[in-house]
């Protein structure tokens, strides 16, 4: 199988094909997008949390000179109250439409409401403050156990919950309710000698990204809209424009700028519509950049939670029921990540009874969107933070109680599937074997802590098509933005296949009108899928070079002598011969430079939907010192042991990981989104919205192990997601032994910290 | 952002004549750290920007053991702390001016403009007090003093008139057996703003024990930096010691006067002052033996 076998490319370090026009600044990212008789747009956003809006008078606004255009939802078709698939999952295309500019209501502080273009953008800004908007300011909540009380203010008339998949008739802020079953809770409780429960609370919190979000798009004369953006699916803005907008995707074209980082925010779309209802009205270009304000204020988080989980195990350690009951901040609109949280807080482990129960609410704060293994960081922190209290009280070492716990292949999760072959009891012998773990932690206020995680990761569809040059290089087109190093994983499968050096192979990211459908670079999907998608399209130039040998080698034999077929013909290591002829040998190269001569260009191609996604485990172990007069926590060393199947290319799986453990330390010690009593937040800047800087951190340890995923021909299993799960309980777990005190609430912030303390 | 006229005054008396004529609508600009934030976000709307960066004045930066230091209101961080002689004559300075934003905000931004922008929370002010600095400011009547514990009236006000700017500031030379310190509380290692912020200074006798001068300024737990001559006088006259450290501490928090907002709370910033001021005495009192 895979790990048997030598590659040439693959598990080799070279460098990423966008890298040096990244690093000299030449990369075109959204933000550089110019075109001739551009305008600017800016946005005018709701002030208030909860407001029903009686009246907006733009004559003002229209009247300044150097305004071009106002918009408001009037300008957008009525949409349907219905589900549509959009590619990240099943959206409300009447809840979508009225994300991007609100209708009846505003529903948080930051809510798009209308939308001028002018010359330039401080003549917009202007303008976007002489629109008049007449408030009703309703009473607002913030969070789900708020909302999910009698006579909470409610956002959406006649919204009534879903539970188990039957509509029940009460209005309420509470747009689902699911539950996961498997075994007997109530009988595994019974067996337990030991039961833990505890009530966790979970901030909102953002991705962060660097860049923010942007769109310039032009709407033509014969009604063609092209968009430019950085987003983390071309596709997916073109599905979800063309719907807000009420035309065909086949009238909306998505051309992907560079992206500066995503990690699941730039999967909705909230500028893109706004700027082609500009230009249809301009006849112009208009370009709409947002400031660090609006991101915090205006686009997706990642949902607080208030999570009750349950435990029980036996004095010898085996855990025999897990329940669980998720409440998750939707945001304005339904869809949070609740269902994933359940799908992954029990899945490291074999519990022969475990139940779930997710809540999806809304609340007046922007509607969340996935971040990073959505859901499945605020579920672990519940669950991970109990299994560290049953080692402790039991008396066992806490990694060996995963062990004692830990999933394998041919065990099913709580929401249903079996795991396939897994990785998740190798990261843990891995982290008992480390150094670190090995390594005494000595002086005093300091703590080590461990934490596993789980990430499905997930499949869906990418298309890739490689054309031979005549040089013996190849270009490679396909259809996936590259947030974490993916045009190189990409070309490197390729390269793999093809029997060419890396650099031979040449990446390029297209838009919708330049490859295959392809979803979003999201799920940790992008080297697993778009990387399928490239070993089968190399295959198929292979394919087709082979059966263009075999008939030119028959041109080539005497008449009378068996005809070879393509089957006859062999590729190994960049040359292609015949097992009937030893004497017969062409390179790839030559083979290239044969195209005229053998019937014209060839081009490789593949569209996939794989099916067989590999999961992905992680194990962390961390020290910390806690500052016993403020609370502070320092992180002193941090190592991340994770199953990533095969490193296509391991410095980049190296780089995931650190940016994972990274964000997920940010999560758990500073970031949060604070708000003052009027549902307006107080913290919309990277002043006050603490994520970690680098002298907040070591230099991150990763350990990889390669536990090959059967469901991909080189064994990747997706890697950019789980590392961001462990962190916050490792962290908590760490705090504790540091300091005799267990965390319930992110962020352990230092005031949150020095108050346990002195309780 | 709203346009505005840029003015580059070439002297104190052209910068002071503009700034008279045009009253609250023309500010001082030096390093721009604070005010072009402010105009970007609409935070403050100004018809001239004075630039008195160009003002010889301004710019000053010298030192000698007998008139101490003379600090150009324009003088931006890295120029102050890449002096050998200044950065190691006053570290309990440096302990701010190394802080104040990050590495780039430092290359611009002033001593001076963190002062004249008035924030409660100022890393630079409090140890501008305790190191017993005078404001030179000039304007249509000449140049005054203030003293830098005087300067602040609340928060983003000062005493600066009509037509006034801060020209300099001037901080006397450490005397025998002098030690300073600054620390400041935030949740991370950098970028980030006061929680609480402190900065203490000591003078001991010729038995390097017995406390002759302290000051101890608290920044960021009023709605102008303290000077708390509470604490003070909790130490001078006596030897010094972990109680009478313990007993200006505990002093200091005793006159804080904090709100709750999204940095701290009451209670945490009133903890924190009592942690700041010992750990600052601390410091204050190893620089002082020449320790550190």
């Amino acid at each position: 199988m895979a790990e048997a076998t030598a590659y040439q490319v693959i598990g080799t370090r070279p460098v990423r094909p966008d890298g040096a026009d990244k690093v000299t600044g030449r990369a075109i990212y959204g933000a550089d997008v110019r075109m001739a008789g551009m305008l600017h747009g800016k946005v005018l956003r709701s002030p208030h949390a909860h407001a029903r809006i009686k009246s907006i008078d733009t004559s003002k606004a229209e009247a300044l000179p150097g305004v071009k255009a106002v918009v408001t939802h009037k300008d957008l078709p009525e949409a349907p109250d219905k589900i549509a698939n959009l590619g990240e999952g099943a959206v409300n295309l009447k809840f979508l439409s009225n994300n991007v500019l609100a209708q009846e209501k505003a529903l948080y502080r930051g809510h798009a409401i209308a939308a001028v273009a002018a010359v330039n953008v401080h003549v917009a800004e202007e303008a976007v403050n002489l629109i008049e908007v007449e408030y009703d300011i309703l009473p607002s909540v913030l969070t789900a156990p708020e909302a999910m009380e009698d006579g909470a203010p409610i956002l959406h008339d006649g919204m009534t919950t879903t539970s188990l998949g039957e509509k029940t008739d009460r209005e309420s802020n509470v747009a689902s309710h699911y539950r996961f079953t498997l075994g007997d809770v109530a009988e595994g409780f019974k067996q337990a000698d030991l039961i833990i429960e505890r009530e966790f609370d979970t901030a909102t919190v953002h991705q962060g990204y660097i860049e923010p979000h942007n769109a310039t798009a032009m709407w033509n004369e014969e009604g063609h809209v092209t968009i430019w953006t950085s987003t983390q699916g071309a596709f997916v803005v073109q599905k979800q424009s063309s719907e807000v907008l009420g035309i065909p995707v086949s009238q909306v074209s998505v051309i992907p700028a560079e992206i500066g980082g995503g990690f699941g925010g730039k999967i909705p779309v909230y500028l893109e519509p706004v700027a082609a209802l500009l230009s249809r009205k301009t006849g112009q270009a208009v370009k709409l950049v947002m400031s660090r304000t609006e991101e915090f204020e205006s686009t997706g988080p990642t949902p607080g939670s208030r999570l009750n989980v349950k435990m029980g195990a036996t004095k010898d350690g085996r855990v025999v029921a897990a329940e669980a009951s998720l409440a998750f901040e939707a945001g304005a609109f339904p869809g949070s990540p609740v269902g994933p949280g359940g799908m992954c807080i029990f899945s490291p482990y074999s519990f022969p009874n475990m139940q779930v129960d997710g809540y999806d609410v809304v609340v007046n704060k922007p509607k969340t969107t996935a971040y990073r293994a959505p859901g499945a960081t605020n579920a672990a922190f519940a669950s991970e933070t109990i299994m560290d209290e049953f080692a402790e009280q039991l008396g066992i070492d806490p990694l060996q109680l995963r062990v004692m716990n830990g999933a394998k292949e041919g065990d099913r999760r709580v929401d249903g599937p079996t795991h396939p072959r897994i990785g998740f009891l190798e990261t843990v012998h891995a982290a008992l074997e480390h150094e670190h773990y090995n390594t005494p932690l000595e002086g005093p206020n300091r703590g080590r802590g461990v934490a596993s995680g789980f990430w499905f990761n997930v499949g869906l569809q990418s298309s890739v098509v490689i054309n031979v040059n005549s040089d013996g290089t190849v270009s490679l087109v396909e259809g996936s933005t590259d947030i974490g190093g993916t045009r190189a994983s990409i070309a490197m499968q390729a390269a793999e296949v093809l029997g060419i050096p890396y650099e031979s192979v040449r990446p390029t990211v297209a838009g919708t009108d330049g490859v295959g459908y392809t979803d979003v670079t999201g799920g940790s999907r992008t080297t697993f899928a778009t990387g399928y998608a490239a070993y089968e399209a190399a295959n198929d130039v292979v394919r087709q070079m082979k059966e263009r040998l075999a008939e030119r080698w028959n041109a080539e034999t005497e008449e009378g002598a068996t005809a070879l077929t393509a089957e006859d013909v062999t590729y190994s290591g960049g040359v292609f011969g015949c097992s009937k002829d030893a004497g017969k040998s062409v390179s790839f190269q030559e083979m290239a430079e044969l195209m005229p001569r053998t019937g014209g260009p060839i081009s490789g191609r593949a569209t996939v939907q794989p099916r067989g996604v590999g999961g992905a485990f992680a194990t962390h172990i961390v020290d910390v010192e806690v500052d016993p007069d403020t609370g502070k926590v320092s992180i002193l060393r941090y190592t991340a042991v994770q199953d990533v199947g095969k490193a296509i290319h391991p410095s980049y799986v190296e780089g995931q990981i650190q940016g994972g453990v990274t964000q997920g330390v940010g999560w758990a010690l500073n970031e949060a989104y604070l708000y003052r009593e009027d549902g307006n937040m107080s913290n919309a800047s990277f002043l006050d919205y603490r994520m970690p800087t680098c002298l907040d951190l070591p230099m991150i340890d990763t350990v990889l192990v390669e536990v090959p995923n059967p469901g991909h021909p080189f064994g990747v299993r997706g890697v950019g997601e789980v590392p961001i799960v462990p962190p916050p309980a490792a962290v908590a777990n760490a705090i504790y032994r540091a300091t005799g005190q267990r965390m319930t609430d992110l962020p352990m912030s230092p005031g949150y910290v020095l108050d346990k303390m002195q309780s | 952002m709203q346009t505005f006229d840029y003015v580059a005054a070439q002297t104190v008396d052209e910068a002071v004549s503009l700034l008279a004529s045009k009253g609250d609508q023309a500010r001082v600009l030096a390093g721009g750290t604070d005010l072009i934030v402010q105009l970007r976000e609409g935070r403050r709307q100004l018809e001239t920007v004075v630039d008195v960066k160009k003002i010889p004045e301004a710019n000053v930066l010298s030192y000698d053991a007998q008139n101490g230091l003379h600090l150009g209101a324009a003088v931006p961080c890295h120029r102050i702390y890449n002096d050998p002689v200044i950065s190691k004559t006053y570290p309990g300075l440096m302990d701010a001016f190394t802080l104040i934003g990050g590495i780039q905000i430092q290359g611009r931004a002033s001593v001076g403009g963190n002062l004249c922008n008035s924030s409660p929370a100022a890393d630079s002010t409090p140890t501008l007090i305790a190191h017993r600095t005078m404001c030179v400011i000039a304007g249509p009547s000449g140049q005054r003093e203030v003293a830098a514990e005087q300067f602040c009236t609340a928060p983003g006000r000062n005493v600066l008139e009509n037509g006034e700017f801060l020209l300099s500031l001037r901080v006397p030379a450490p005397p025998k057996n002098f030690g300073a310190h600054y620390l400041r509380f935030i949740p991370r290692n950098e970028m980030d703003i006061a929680v609480v912020g402190v900065g203490s200074s000591l003078v001991l006798g010729d038995d390097n024990s017995t406390v002759t001068d302290a000051r101890i300024s608290l920044g960021a737990v009023a709605p102008t930096p303290l000077l708390a001559v509470e604490a003070a006088a909790a130490l001078v006259g006596k030897p010094i010691s972990d109680d009478t450290i313990a007993a200006a501490a505990s002093a200091a928090a005793g006159i804080a006067r904090p709100i709750d907002d999204m940095r701290g709370t009451i209670q945490q910033r009133i903890h924190l002052t009592g942690v700041l001021t010992r750990r600052t005495l601390q410091g204050a009192l190893s620089r002082a033996r020449g320790e550190s």
